[in-house]
């Protein structure tokens, strides 16, 4: 649980966004995140992310699926329970493959939708704060962070002076919490801290 | 657009290396003739002939391919180097021409150790072959051979004449949509007529009569994945020498990687068909079906078989997976030439282990015949590349090739 406090600037236009997050980037405030109603090409490179691992994950998913099939079948044909299917002998790979391959990629997918979830935070009863509802409708929102340096005043004027048309500031918790999105009981207090 | 070099100056010695390895194929093909030309009907030198002209005429059928397929599915991305690929297609007409005399070689001068079915013995034997005759018969394969290569040249033409005629004249915006237009039609032609040909019935008639006994339905998905792969290789090559000469200004990685993945999926497609082939085959266990695996699987042309598969599905599996790797060119043009050396190697085992089945004659004939086709593949598109511009400068899909990114 860490209880921080944010700068919220809201903008209407992707083409705005773009140069805003570059310009708030090179002034050295620290962007938490972009929250945009739709997947927006090259705002991760814009906003200075790094590659995502989730690829490597899957491929490790993928040899995974590959190893567990190989030995099952080979296990259960071998050892287990050897039958004799047309004659062929009880090693015999080439009919082994399709399934092989399905479950190298059924655990390859399962796996990195399971990944992406927890990398997102993603789950039933998982809530986190929401800085703008309308982030999932038809507005972009970008979130700055304040450490004890920054100055409120001036990250405000500086994300009108770029662009946002509506700016706010909230304190919020930036981890989830076990919640429902229906009720509105915060586990944490936020007076004080303005 | 002013710092654009247009025309391609050919090297001197790029100049020398195509005209070097056309020397070196046609010195093979003389000793080639030599040495195997008389000895049991010249199978051993016709099937030479037979594999390096119809592999090397499905390649750089492979570019007109790609290009006439992506400008149905109204693609931007290869704009950047589509002249590229125009001119690799520009070499159907030399090397259709090649096959179309070895073919009509084949089946005039009555090479029944090649094709059995030019055998009137054996079709009075067999009545598979008498059911088949209609199909596997000199009238038929003679027409649909001239039929093939005679529309591949003629609307691959056409397709570089339309993309040629705008050179000089910018589109208006109306006048762009009526050209998309126009674009789209002739491509539809040729990829129907390509879905007649190497999609269908042009491996059938060329490659699987070999086995004029045996049939399997993947025979030319296989074929075209096969030549589709290399095809893509060869592109990619040109590609990636033209921009370390300091051409094609307005191609980067992006590009790159985009070609990658195409040899990627198609690699992994190819296997998918070689093993669909293989598998029910193998399973059904029938006789007369597994004979074509007999000298493959168990046989003579064991140790191909295998590599046939590293080469061709283990190596681009591990080593193109990675996103960096296809987008570094030295790792791209180390697969391209690798995959056109397996794919070689794949048509090298489909045509001699049918014809050869108990030895595999693999020697410097066969490698010397390769270097002369690719030579004159060199040759031919530099030709091209050198007599038009580079970059189709007033397509209205240009913009997206430069602007792209994946």
């Amino acid at each position: 649980m860490a209880v921080k406090k944010f700068v919220v600037g809201v903008f209407t236009d992707e083409k705005v966004l773009f140069p805003a997050v570059k310009k708030v980037r090179s002034a050295g405030y620290k962007i938490h995140d972009v929250y945009t109603p739709m997947p927006i090409h090259g705002l991760d490179h814009a906003m200075g992310l790094r590659e995502t691992s989730l690829h490597t994950a899957g491929f490790i998913y993928g040899i995974t699926g590959t190893t567990t099939a190989l030995s099952c079948i080979g296990w259960i044909f071998n050892s287990d329970w050897p039958l004799n299917f047309g004659g062929k002998s009880h090693f015999d790979l080439p009919a082994w493959i399709p399934i092989t391959f399905e479950l190298t990629v059924l655990f390859s997918a399962v796996g990195m939708v399971l990944t992406f979830c927890y990398l997102c935070q993603l789950a039933p009863f998982v809530r986190k704060h929401h800085f703008n509802l309308r982030a999932t409708d038809d507005q972009f929102t970008m979130v700055i962070e304040c450490t004890e340096k920054t100055n409120e005043a001036e990250v405000s004027s500086f994300l009108q002076s770029v662009g946002a048309v509506n700016i706010n500031t909230q304190v919020a918790e930036t981890g989830w919490w076990l919640g429902r999105y229906d009720t509105d009981k915060l586990p944490y207090n936020t007076q004080g801290l303005n | 657009m002013a710092s654009i070099k247009e025309h391609f100056e050919i090297p001197g010695r790029y100049k020398q290396w195509s005209l070097g390895l056309i020397g070196v194929g046609v010195l093979s093909l003389i000793i080639g003739f030599i040495l195997y030309g008389t000895k049991d009907q010249g199978t051993r030198f016709w099937s030479a002939l037979l594999q390096n002209s119809v592999y090397f005429l499905l390649i750089v059928n492979a570019a007109m391919f790609f290009f006439c397929a992506t400008t149905l599915a109204m693609g931007g991305f290869q704009m950047a180097f589509r002249r590229v690929t125009e001119a690799i297609s520009a070499s159907v007409i030399p090397i259709g021409i090649i096959t179309f005399i070895v073919l009509m070689c084949l089946v005039f001068g009555g090479h029944t150790a090649i094709y059995e079915w030019l055998d009137p013995a054996a079709v009075a034997k067999y009545k598979d072959l008498s059911a088949k005759s209609g199909f596997l018969s000199k009238g038929f394969f003679t027409t649909y051979t001239i039929l093939t290569i005679g529309l591949w040249s003629v609307l691959g033409y056409k397709m570089r004449q339309i993309s040629r005629s705008i050179d000089d004249t910018p589109l208006s915006i109306e006048e762009g949509k009526k050209y998309i237009f126009k674009n789209t039609v002739w491509a539809a032609l040729y990829i129907v007529w390509f879905a007649l040909t190497v999609a269908s019935v042009v491996p059938w008639l060329w490659l699987m009569s070999l086995n004029a006994h045996w049939f399997s339905t993947m025979y030319s998905w296989y074929t075209f994945a096969s030549t589709f792969v290399s095809g893509m290789a060869l592109i990619t090559i040109f590609v990636i020498y033209l921009k370390n000469q300091g051409y094609l200004e307005y191609v980067n990685e992006e590009h790159l990687h985009d070609l990658g993945k195409f040899q990627f999926a198609f690699s992994i497609f190819w296997t998918y068909l070689w093993f669909d082939q293989f598998m029910l085959i193998w399973y059904a266990n029938i006789s007369e079906e597994t004979i074509y695996f007999k000298t493959r699987f168990e046989g003579a042309y064991q140790g191909i078989f295998y590599l046939n598969l590293i080469i061709n599905f283990v190596a681009p599996l591990l080593i193109l997976m990675k996103r960096g790797s296809k987008r570094n060119w030295g790792t791209v043009t180390f697969m391209s030439v690798l995959l056109i050396f397996g794919h070689w190697l794949d048509l090298y085992q489909m045509v001699f282990g049918s014809t050869s089945p108990n030895t595999v004659p693999l020697n410097l004939f066969d490698f010397g015949l390769a270097l002369g086709f690719v030579g004159l593949i060199m040759l031919q598109t530099g030709r091209v590349l050198s007599k038009f511009p580079m970059v189709a400068k007033n397509h209205p899909f240009l913009k997206e090739s430069i602007i792209h990114h994946t």
